[in-house]
This record gives structure tokens, C-alpha cells and sequence, in this order.
């Protein structure tokens, strides 16, 4: 992908307006997402929006686009209030937003969508020949490119992310809303996209709102910063005036100390899980998991790194029964493994699949019920055939104090939980066992806030002290770089890069995730 | 419909027999895949177009008798279908509606309403639509019969081309893709899935009304109970088998009428053993498509992505 700065445009090219955001308020029910939030975007700047999750960061911009009606509060366009009923105002006053779920039609192509997604409802004929001169035009004088005749099904999530990007400067949006745009892109793209944006933020061409968890992006890109928390505003300044320390402090509430998590050195080290020459199919048929080998003994923590959409998902399904492989073997303790209940009771394997709600527990069941799922068949939580409910009941009370999971009651069932605490169930069930031999974890900490994704990380690095075998695989390379022991990259279904963690290079691993 | 004519001509008489009876049969067939096609594109099961054929029927017929102008029975038809269709588009849209659950009624409630007010037109003839003669330069009558085209068949086949290009370009084309395939990208751009599935849905229906009247109007042309061979419920399998492309709707509503046309046109040439089997290709033909084409392993290409799905 060839990247070049923008050329001036033919068309008069508009400044963007001042966006000014007073008293927001916006209620879920008894929930309140946004507590009298107020933000000020000046014209042709760079602004950070910052929280951790669940801090109102994707309610407040929803409300600026129109999904969401505010309950309360004003948005200033210019210095005149306006009133955001849909998307299409927000369009219409210059307002674009590139969402964290990409938004475009799988079974179309690039051009199809960027014809779409212009909103003169006058036009019932779309003269292609007229558009495709249109596009080519845009493509050349824009920051960067993407094939035009491609079905965006067969994108890769970097060319996506960049796609719904050039959709917005396509809209010629002079506001643009980034909801964490670079979770999905290599470390290397991230860069190029965000530089690229900041240039033409510098000429004066475009204002840029970005929503990040990342302070790297905020100190190395934004000029300003707002936090939320809880709903609430609680610090807005410029970024050269603020250190990483104090975003964090105004962030989570209070001065916190990174807790850093200590590895013992392992004694005994054997393989436990081996994988040979593994294949799978993702569910279109084609290639998902491509001919991969690894190997995982007992107290480490492999971290697979990897941009979403490589085979990590398929990899991870294949371990834990839920995809069948089409070549290769896995064995664990040196017994081949196709893991059916039997074998995973008898090798000890436990798994934490990334949306855990979905593949982890059974939605409509109780908290008690998706806790005992591990353990049901077997004394003292089952006799013969009958199930003793007693003890799968004092069982869960014990697991929901121990892992502090905020239920209003083990009866609950567990989709009324929040994510956090659906993931704290989880864990609740997968570690409490005595004996562990094996644990895959995939993106646990996804979504989740400050406190969970600690804990689960201390967990997570106390099970490999105690000498289980973790496989961890992740799409934070921030999360992998901090636990792992040794590091694999996983690129369109290979493995690109392995290195033990004290000699990795980071530039190494970026490229890699790339597919270099 | 054997005849000594038929009978002398032998094999020729089956070939020409079959080539009528694809036109014919076919032209059903045609309407009610092209307007599930286009129901299909918007993310939405019709199932209940068996009961809009039937409906369509007994409408087309009933204003063809009582105004004696068959072509304003065609409208009707249409009229019909759209009513129809605007009930199953407004319901099956509702939260936690289930699209097959809906299409069942509706199956049952069009060929309720269709045999309710039906009944009085069942033994009255009512003008048929005017056909084309192509064989003018034939003098055996089997060979004219077999050639009468009807003017409706011609309309759907030019109609199949027209939806290809419709859904290409034209922007409705593009924003009924969109939401059948993403309805969360379609609401992002400010498309309404509820409107453009909605207006989907009646268009498809008021094609079924129309493929109903050709029924009534054409072929068999004649308005009973027993006048639709399930035509309404094999267009979903016709419709996956033609992967949801208009062009391929053409081609398979002839297979489907051509293997509708084998029991009859052996029958022609004497023919008798295994005629239950015979008539009963086009439904093993259905069968076929369906184990053929579904399968634990792979989605299938072309099927919009919001098809069928609940939420949203």
C-alpha cells in the first residue's frame, strides 16, 4: 500500500467547524452512562478521549453522531446549537466516525461501498463509469490506498480499518471520530495511519477526536485530552503539559502503582502440549491454520501475537474441541489428544476462550450451573445419575466469594452478569480445580476494566508459578509482552517469529505481525 | 395432455412436450423465485408465498370473470401479493419474530382467504390471457400447442435481466444488499433495514400474485383448490440453488418446469408405469438441491448474510 501526502484538492477546501459538546447526560435505564459531560473540540486539533472501559467514551461520541438522544445537553456546531437526530445530520454538518466494529457490507466491494455511503437520495441510477472516475480520482489524491474492486470480506482487517477511514475523507467529513481505531492494526500501521491523519490535522484540513486506552498514542499524536470516568469528566488539559502519571491518576481515580507481577524460575520443565504440523479450515473453507508446530512445557506462559483475523481464533478452537483440524496432531503429556471430556478430565486442560459468553457458558443457566459445568459428572457433585444440587450450589457460593464475582445471586443466569464478572465466572470454574496441567487463554482480558484485567493477569501468572502450562493468545501485544516467557507471531496462519522474551525485538515482532 | 397428434409425432411429441411444458410450468416458477430472490437479498425468508400464489390465483381469476379483462385480474393478483406481503413484512420484523414461523401462517391464511372467497369461481370459465403464436408455420396442432407462448413468461424472462441490473446499479439495488448481507453497515450509513426489507418484501410478494395469476390465466387456466403444485415452497430451494442471482433464477424456474412437464409428456408417447414418480421429479429435484447443497463445513457463496437472523 503506497502512502502519499494529500494534494491540494480542485474543490475549495472547507475549515472544520468548532464542535462544542454542554452538560451531556444519557441513562440506560437505572444505568448512567453520562453524567453532565462537556467537551470542546477546537477546529483543526488533535483530541484524545480517554477512560478505561466502561467510562461513557462510546456513549458520548454516539450521542455526538445521533444513534444515541442525549437526555439532557447541547451540541454546539460554530457557536449555534444544533440538535442530532441520525448519522445523516451528523453527516450533514461535517461529523464522521470510523467505529471499532468495521462497518461496511461484507458481500460488496470497495467501490460498491464507497458509492453507498454517500447520502444524495436523489440518484436512483448509479452511472459506474461517471463513479469509478470519481474514486480513482480520491484514491490518487488520498493518504492512502485500497484495491477498489475487492469484496471487503476478503480484506484484511488492516486494509479495513484504512477503508473506513477513506470512507469518512470520501464523505468529506472535516470532523473525524476514531473509536479506537488501531486495535485491529499492526504497531507499524497504527503509526502510518495516525501520522498520516496528524498531517492533515497540521494543514488545517480536518479535527480529529480520538478514543484510545493507549497513553502512546495520546502523548505521541494528541494536542489535547479529556478523561472520563465513570460516566463523569474528570480531566481535560493539553497533552505537553500532562505526564503519562497524571492521565493515568485522573483515568482510574487514584495514584496507582503498576503492580508488577513476579515470575518464579521453574525447576522441572517438561512438554505438555505439542503440536505437530497442525491445519484447519476457517468455516468459508479456505485455510485458516496453516501446517504450525509449537510446543508449551510446564510453568511458562506462550504468548501467540497476532492481529485478529490470522488463525488465531481457528488455533485456539481447534484446542479446545470446538473445530475439527484437517491434518496434523496434538499431544499432551505425549498422548495424542482430540480433546473429547474424557481427555481433558484426565490431562487436566482448561480453557478461557476469548467472548466467554459465548464460548465459555451457557447464557440461560445459572451462575451455579455454568460453575459446576466442569465438574458435574463426577462425585461429590453427581451420584450414578443423579446430580446432588446441594453440592454444585455450596460449591458456587465458595468459587463466587473466592474470585469476588458480583452476582445479585448464584441463581442468576449468567448473561445478566457483566462482562467482567462473566469472565470472573469463568475463571472461577477453569482455575479453582486442585491439579491444572494446562490452560489456554484466549484475549481474557478483552473489555474488561483496570481491576479484572489485573486480576486475571496475577492469576493467570500464579497458575504458571504453580507449574501449569499456559498457552496465551492475544490480540494486546501489550499484555503479551508483559506475562509471556516466550513470544510466537502468527500471520495468515503461520508462525513468523518465536523468540524467548529477554532477546525479543519489537521491531522484529511488528513486522512480523505484518506478514513479513 | 396427450393427443393422437402428439402420440404420432413419438419422441419428437415427449421433446416438444417438454419444451411447452418448461415454458409453462416454468413461468410460476419464474415469478415466485425472482420475487424470493428479492426478498432474500434483503435479509428475509418468505415462506408464505405458496399462500400468495394461491391468492393471486383466485383473484386473478375471480376479476378476469367478473370484468372480463384478464389482464386487470394480473394487477389484482399483484395487488393482492402486495397486501400480503405488507402483513408479513410488518410481522416478521417485529423483535424475536421468527421468519419461518410467520411464513407458516402466513401459508395458511392466504390459502385460507384464496379457498373462502374462491369457492363461487371454481365451476365459471373466466377469460384466459391472449398467448403468442410462434408456430404459425406448423400444421400439427401438438406443435402449435407446444409453441403458444404467453406474454407474462416473456415478461419474467425479461424481468430476470432487469434484477441482475437492478441490484448492480441502481442505488435501491444497493441498499437492499446492503441490508440483507449487514444491516448493522446499512443502519451505520443511515439506510433503514426496517423500510428497505419491508418494501422488499411486498415487491416479492406482488411478484408471487402475479406468478399466481399466471396459474389461473395460463396454464392449467383454470381456478380449484388443487392448482398449485407447491410451487410457492420450492421457490426457497430454487432460490439457494441459483445462488440468490437472478439470471440463475431464469435457468433453474426452467428445470423446475421442465421436470414438471416429464410426467405428462411420457404420458403423451403411452407411457403409463411410474407416472406417480414421474410427477414427482421436481420435488426429488428439490431434495436433491437441498442435501446437495448444504453442508456441515463450508457457508454458502452468495447467501446474503443477514438472512434468516433474528436480531436485527
Amino acid at each position: 500500500m503506497t502512502t502519499t501526502t494529500a494534494a491540494p484538492t480542485a474543490t475549495a477546501v472547507r475549515r472544520p467547524p468548532e464542535l462544542e459538546v454542554k452538560g451531556m447526560t444519557k441513562r440506560f435505564g437505572s444505568l448512567v452512562a453520562l453524567d453532565q459531560v462537556s467537551l470542546h473540540l477546537k477546529p483543526g486539533t488533535f483530541h484524545a478521549l480517554l477512560g478505561e472501559n466502561g467510562a461513557g467514551k462510546s456513549t458520548l461520541v454516539k450521542c455526538i453522531m445521533g444513534f444515541y438522544s442525549p437526555d439532557h445537553g447541547e451540541i454546539e456546531i460554530d457557536g449555534t446549537p444544533c440538535t442530532i437526530a441520525s448519522p445523516r445530520d451528523a453527516h450533514h454538518h461535517g461529523i464522521g466516525m470510523v467505529y471499532q466494529h468495521f462497518t461496511s457490507v461484507p458481500a460488496m466491494t470497495v467501490a460498491e461501498n464507497l458509492v453507498l455511503s454517500r447520502f444524495d437520495g436523489s440518484q436512483f441510477l448509479i452511472n459506474w463509469a461517471k463513479e469509478r472516475e470519481r474514486l480513482d480520482d480520491f484514491m490518487q489524491s488520498s493518504p492512502f490506498q485500497v484495491p477498489l474492486d475487492v469484496p471487503i470480506a476478503q480484506l484484511a482487517a488492516g486494509q479495513k480499518q484504512k477503508l473506513e477511514i477513506l470512507k469518512q475523507l470520501y464523505l468529506e467529513s472535516k470532523i473525524l471520530i476514531l473509536d479506537e481505531p488501531t486495535s485491529v492494526l499492526t504497531p507499524d500501521e497504527a503509526d502510518e495511519i495516525l501520522s498520516l491523519l496528524q498531517q492533515q490535522v497540521k494543514a488545517g484540513d480536518l479535527s480529529v477526536l480520538i478514543i484510545t486506552h493507549k497513553f502512546r498514542e495520546v502523548t505521541q499524536f494528541a494536542e489535547e485530552v479529556t478523561v472520563l470516568r465513570k460516566g463523569q469528566l474528570v480531566g481535560h488539559g493539553l497533552v505537553q503539559d500532562l505526564s503519562v502519571a497524571d492521565m493515568a491518576e485522573m483515568m482510574m481515580g487514584e495514584r496507582r502503582e503498576l503492580k508488577v507481577v513476579d515470575k518464579v524460575t521453574q525447576e522441572d520443565v517438561t512438554p505438555v502440549l505439542e503440536v505437530h504440523d497442525l491445519s484447519a479450515n476457517k468455516d468459508n473453507g479456505l485455510v485458516a491454520v496453516n501446517n504450525v508446530s509449537l510446543t508449551v512445557n510446564s510453568g511458562e506462559i506462550v504468548g501467540i501475537a497476532g492481529v485478529s483475523g490470522n488463525g488465531q481464533k481457528e488455533l485456539v478452537e481447534v484446542l479446545a474441541g470446538q473445530r475439527p483440524s484437517t491434518s496434523g496432531q496434538i499431544k499432551i503429556n505425549g498422548e495424542r489428544y482430540l480433546a473429547t471430556r474424557k481427555e481433558m478430565f484426565k490431562h487436566r486442560v482448561f480453557s478461557l476462550p476469548e467472548e466467554p459468553l459465548k464460548n465459555a457458558c451457557i447464557p440461560q443457566m445459572s451462575v451455579a450451573e455454568n460453575m459446576a459445568l466442569r465438574t458435574f459428572d463426577q462425585p461429590p457433585q453427581a451420584k450414578g445419575i443423579w446430580l446432588i444440587l446441594n453440592a454444585i450450589r455450596q460449591a458456587a457460593k465458595g468459587l463466587v466469594q473466592q474470585f469476588s464475582v458480583k452476582t445479585p445471586s448464584i441463581e442468576t443466569p449468567v448473561h445478566n452478569l457483566s462482562g467482567g464478572n462473566v469472565q470472573r465466572t469463568v475463571l472461577a470454574r477453569e482455575l479453582s480445580s486442585e491439579k491444572i496441567n494446562l490452560l489456554i487463554a484466549a484475549n481474557p482480558c478483552f473489555g474488561l476494566d483496570f481491576a479484572a484485567v489485573e486480576f486475571i493477569h496475577a492469576q493467570i501468572v500464579e497458575a504458571r508459578n504453580r507449574g501449569v502450562a499456559v498457552l496465551l493468545v492475544s490480540e494486546d501485544l501489550d499484555e503479551l509482552l508483559e506475562l509471556s516467557d516466550r513470544i510466537i507471531v502468527i500471520s495468515s496462519g503461520q508462525f513468523l517469529y518465536e523468540s524467548p522474551i529477554a532477546s525479543a525485538d519489537f521491531s522484529a515482532i511488528s513486522h512480523a505481525m505484518a506478514g513479513h | 395432455m396427450s393427443s393422437p397428434a402428439e402420440s404420432a409425432l413419438g419422441w419428437w411429441g415427449v421433446l416438444l412436450a417438454i419444451l411447452a411444458g418448461t415454458m409453462r410450468g416454468g413461468t410460476p416458477f419464474l415469478f415466485v423465485s425472482l420475487g424470493e430472490c428479492l426478498t432474500e437479498k434483503s435479509g428475509k425468508i418468505n415462506l408464505g408465498l405458496e399462500g400468495t400464489l394461491l391468492m393471486g390465483a383466485m383473484s386473478a381469476y375471480a376479476i378476469s370473470y367478473l370484468t372480463g379483462s384478464p389482464w386487470l385480474g394480473v394487477l389484482v393478483a399483484g395487488i393482492s401479493g402486495l397486501a400480503l406481503g405488507a402483513i408479513h413484512g410488518w410481522l416478521s420484523q417485529q423483535p424475536r419474530v421468527n421468519d419461518v414461523a410467520v411464513g407458516i401462517a402466513m401459508i395458511i391464511f392466504g390459502s385460507g382467504l384464496a379457498f373462502f372467497f374462491g369457492k363461487p369461481f371454481i365451476k365459471p370459465t373466466a377469460p384466459q390471457l391472449p398467448t403468442i403464436d410462434l408456430a404459425g408455420w406448423s400444421q400439427n396442432p401438438a406443435v402449435e400447442a407446444a409453441l403458444k407462448i404467453s406474454p407474462l413468461f416473456i415478461l419474467g424472462a425479461l424481468l430476470a435481466p432487469f434484477l441482475h441490473w437492478f441490484f448492480s446499479s441502481t442505488r435501491w439495488g444497493l441498499y437492499i444488499r446492503a441490508v440483507g448481507d449487514s444491516p448493522a453497515a446499512a443502519r451505520a450509513m443511515g439506510i433503514s433495514p426496517f423500510k428497505v426489507r419491508m418494501l422488499s418484501v411486498m415487491a416479492g410478494s406482488f411478484l408471487a400474485g402475479i406468478g399466481g395469476a399466471s396459474l389461473s390465466l395460463y396454464y392449467p387456466g383454470v381456478w380449484t383448490e388443487r392448482i398449485s403444485s407447491g410451487q410457492g415452497l420450492m421457490a426457497v430451494a430454487l432460490v439457494i440453488f441459483a445462488r440468490w442471482n437472478p439470471l440463475q433464477c431464469l435457468l433453474a424456474s426452467l428445470l423446475f418446469g421442465g421436470a414438471q412437464a416429464l410426467g405428462p409428456a411420457l404420458q403423451s408417447v403411452g407411457i403409463k408405469e411410474g407416472y406417480y414418480l414421474f410427477n414427482a421429479a421436481p420435488y426429488i429435484l428439490t431434495l436433491v438441491i437441498m442435501i446437495l447443497t448444504c453442508s456441515p463445513q463450508r457457508t454458502l457463496t452468495g447467501a446474503p448474510g443477514a438472512l434468516g437472523q433474528e436480531d436485527a
